[in-house]
């Protein structure tokens, strides 16, 4: 194993509670400086929830979040701004501005953080759209126009308009076809190496756990089991064997290793 | 010496040592340092990266462009040190695909005014054509629910009188009040000067009734329900959830368009009855404190002044400005498309047509009745 990059995420102790309902009650997790983090779990156990609590957008009942060391409920508003700068997030559906093009897209969190000449932001903006793969073209469309691969494709270039250190997918390949999927998670293992990009995303796909992340957590029991792919995958708990086991891991199996 | 490099300069040589992080979030500082930099006469430039924290793209960007501008003064670019692989990104993905700005259309007519005219012209004309459509697809629908009652949605319709009817009374009992009331206390004014007090209660009655009660009430529910109609029905259409009405076969005139408009018709009589009633107890409040019309002389007068028709040409004014407003905002909010600002444009649109055709309405009842005499 290497030695052990720093700490950039920690998530201590969380505990999110809906009325009566539980569900992470008391969940740890901790993501290393350039790990491709997979968080997997059941549905409904909490994969979005656990993204929310992260980014900010839910207060967790108790415990912290740390990003980079510094607890988030602990800053400033100015402090706290200054670290959603330092991460990019896409969505689900990808959340792209209805009303803007690609291009405005793109450049919307520049406008917000840096001050920069219009000429220079926009050609930035046609660099993270190059850099993620999509024609020139699409620069001027909206999102309407887009198909679903270019809409995560456009959205992880407006997640890394600020070229952060640390980036949040959630489902980035959810909704695309075996071939889109596998050119997406093929970029995003470009984008990794060549950026040094720490990859925190939520997934179902098997094949873009196993072509992309080096480590996995997975949301059992409101509690996070967290370790190297190539160790947990022989983790005992029976929904993780079963994750990893199952009939569509093994149709996966057989079709890579034949 | 600043944040971010240090230059060393020396006869024709320039030598940088670049230093510190250099991110996206100071391109601004960085960007400031760089343009700094006097250039000229520089044959030599050398970059030392050693000292160099970080570099992400955005600024590997920025010192590409310094580079470059460099160059072309006709200095030689060299690193001491390893040349930093982000500017190697950089060279290949630019060289993928030259740059193509998504700027304006290059041609730009000077016949201008002429084109835009063209293009209002026929853009109102697909317009009305498309309103005519649909108001004929409203109307099949109507007339197929009629046939076979199992389609007219009583319970949507119920939900509908509810959300526009029973909620608005508060809104629509308030301003009908306050309406009567400054309308009985204006006349009131200008009629104490001939001595003639005792036709305030004509006025009031007379203008609250035929007039005013049914205009306020269809006005409010414009603003209130046309724009609920274009914003619920927009957002539907946003989140696909029309088409997958039509997807599995449901007719979205059907569920959506028709128990909208129907419940507006049921509501909007029975509010135009209770902004009647509000107004008339409103015009006897003034008058009894302000004129000392006693109560029984109040209401003796309003039922002299008050004609066959007096109640109902209001009245029967109130499910035509319901279809108008209904079909309206329900028109919009199906014509959004693909954005969010179209559904607030469209919504705007919604309350301002519907607003402008209740009280051009209103206007040609107003010839009308004047005709046929009533």
């Amino acid at each position: 194993m290497t030695p052990p990059a720093p700490v950039i995420l920690e998530v201590r102790r969380i505990v999110n509670r809906f009325g009566g309902q539980v569900v992470h009650d008391g969940l740890d997790m901790q993501v290393y400086a350039q790990d491709v983090f997979g968080i997997v779990g059941a549905s409904g156990a909490g994969k979005s929830v656990l993204l929310r609590t992260i980014l900010g957008l839910q207060h967790p009942q108790s415990g912290a979040v740390l990003i980079g060391g510094r607890n988030l409920a602990q800053l400033s508003d100015a402090e706290l701004r200054a670290v959603k700068a330092d991460y990019g997030a896409t969505f689900q559906a990808g959340a792209l501005y209805s009303a803007l093009t690609v291009l405005e897209n793109v450049q919307f969190p520049m406008i917000e953080h840096l001050q920069l000449p219009a000429e220079a932001r926009a050609e930035l903006a046609m660099l993270k759209i190059r850099l993620v793969g999509l024609p020139a073209d699409t620069a001027g469309k909206y999102p309407s126009q887009l198909s679903g691969g270019m809409v995560k494709r456009a959205a992880l270039a407006r997640a890394l308009a600020l070229d952060p250190q640390l980036l949040f997918l959630d489902e980035p390949t959810s909704g695309l076809d075996p071939i889109s999927a596998a050119a997406f998670d093929g970029l995003l293992q470009q984008l990794h190496q060549q950026l040094r990009l720490t990859v925190v995303m939520i997934t179902h796909d098997l094949d873009t756990i196993f072509r992309t992340c080096n480590r996995v957590g997975v949301i059992v029991d409101r509690r996070m089991e967290v370790d190297t792919l190539a160790r947990i995958v022989d983790h005992p708990h029976p929904w993780i064997q079963a994750y990893f086991h199952g009939e569509r891991a093994r149709a996966r199996e057989e079709r890579d290793g034949a | 010496m600043t944040d971010y490099l240090a230059a060393r300069r020396s006869a024709d040589t320039l030598e940088l040592r670049l230093r510190g992080e250099w991110r996206a979030l100071r391109l601004k500082e960085i960007g400031a340092e760089l343009t700094a930099l006097d250039l000229t006469g520089v044959r030599r430039l050398v970059i030392a990266t050693q000292d160099l924290a970080l570099l992400d793209l955005s600024s590997a960007w920025r010192l590409r462009e310094f580079i470059a501008t460099a160059e072309r003064v006709g200095a030689a670019v060299s690193f001491s040190g390893a040349r930093p692989e982000r500017l190697q990104i950089l060279d290949d993905a630019l060289a993928r695909v030259a740059f193509q700005h998504p700027g304006a259309p290059a041609h730009e007519s000077h016949i201008e005014p002429v084109t835009a005219l063209g293009r209002h012209v026929v853009i109102m004309a697909r317009d009305a054509r498309a309103g005519l459509a649909f108001l004929g697809r409203v109307a099949l629908t109507a007339l197929a629910a009629a046939a076979s009652p199992r389609r007219l949605r009583p319970i949507a319709i119920a939900r509908h009188v509810y959300d526009t009817g029973v909620t608005a009374i508060p809104i629509v009992a308030l301003i009908a009040f306050l309406i009567s009331v400054i309308i009985a206390f204006l006349s009131a004014q200008q009629l104490q000067k001939f001595g003639a007090e005792i036709f305030v209660v004509d006025l009031v009655t007379i203008g609250v009734l035929r007039e005013l009660g049914v205009l306020l009430t269809a006005i409010i529910l414009a603003g209130r329900s046309g724009s609920a109609f274009a914003a619920e029905i927009g957002a539907m259409c946003l989140n696909e959830e029309v088409d997958a009405l039509y997807a599995t076969g449901a007719d979205p005139f059907e569920l959506l368009v028709l128990p909208r408009i129907l419940g507006l018709m049921i509501a909007l009589p029975l509010l135009t009855v209770i902004a009647d009633v509000i107004g008339l107890a409103g015009g006897a409040l003034l008058c009894r404190f302000l004129l000392d019309i006693p109560l029984t002389q109040y209401l003796h007068r309003v039922s002299e002044s008050i004609g066959p028709m007096t109640f109902w040409v209001g009245v029967l004014k109130a499910p035509v400005f319901a279809v108008l407003i209904g079909l309206a905002g329900v028109y919009r909010g199906l014509q959004v498309r693909d954005s969010s600002r179209e559904l607030g444009r469209l919504t705007t649109v919604a309350v301002v047509q519907s607003i402008f055709v209740v009280i051009l309405a209103d206007a040609l009842f107003a010839v009308l009745f004047m005709e046929i005499g009533i």
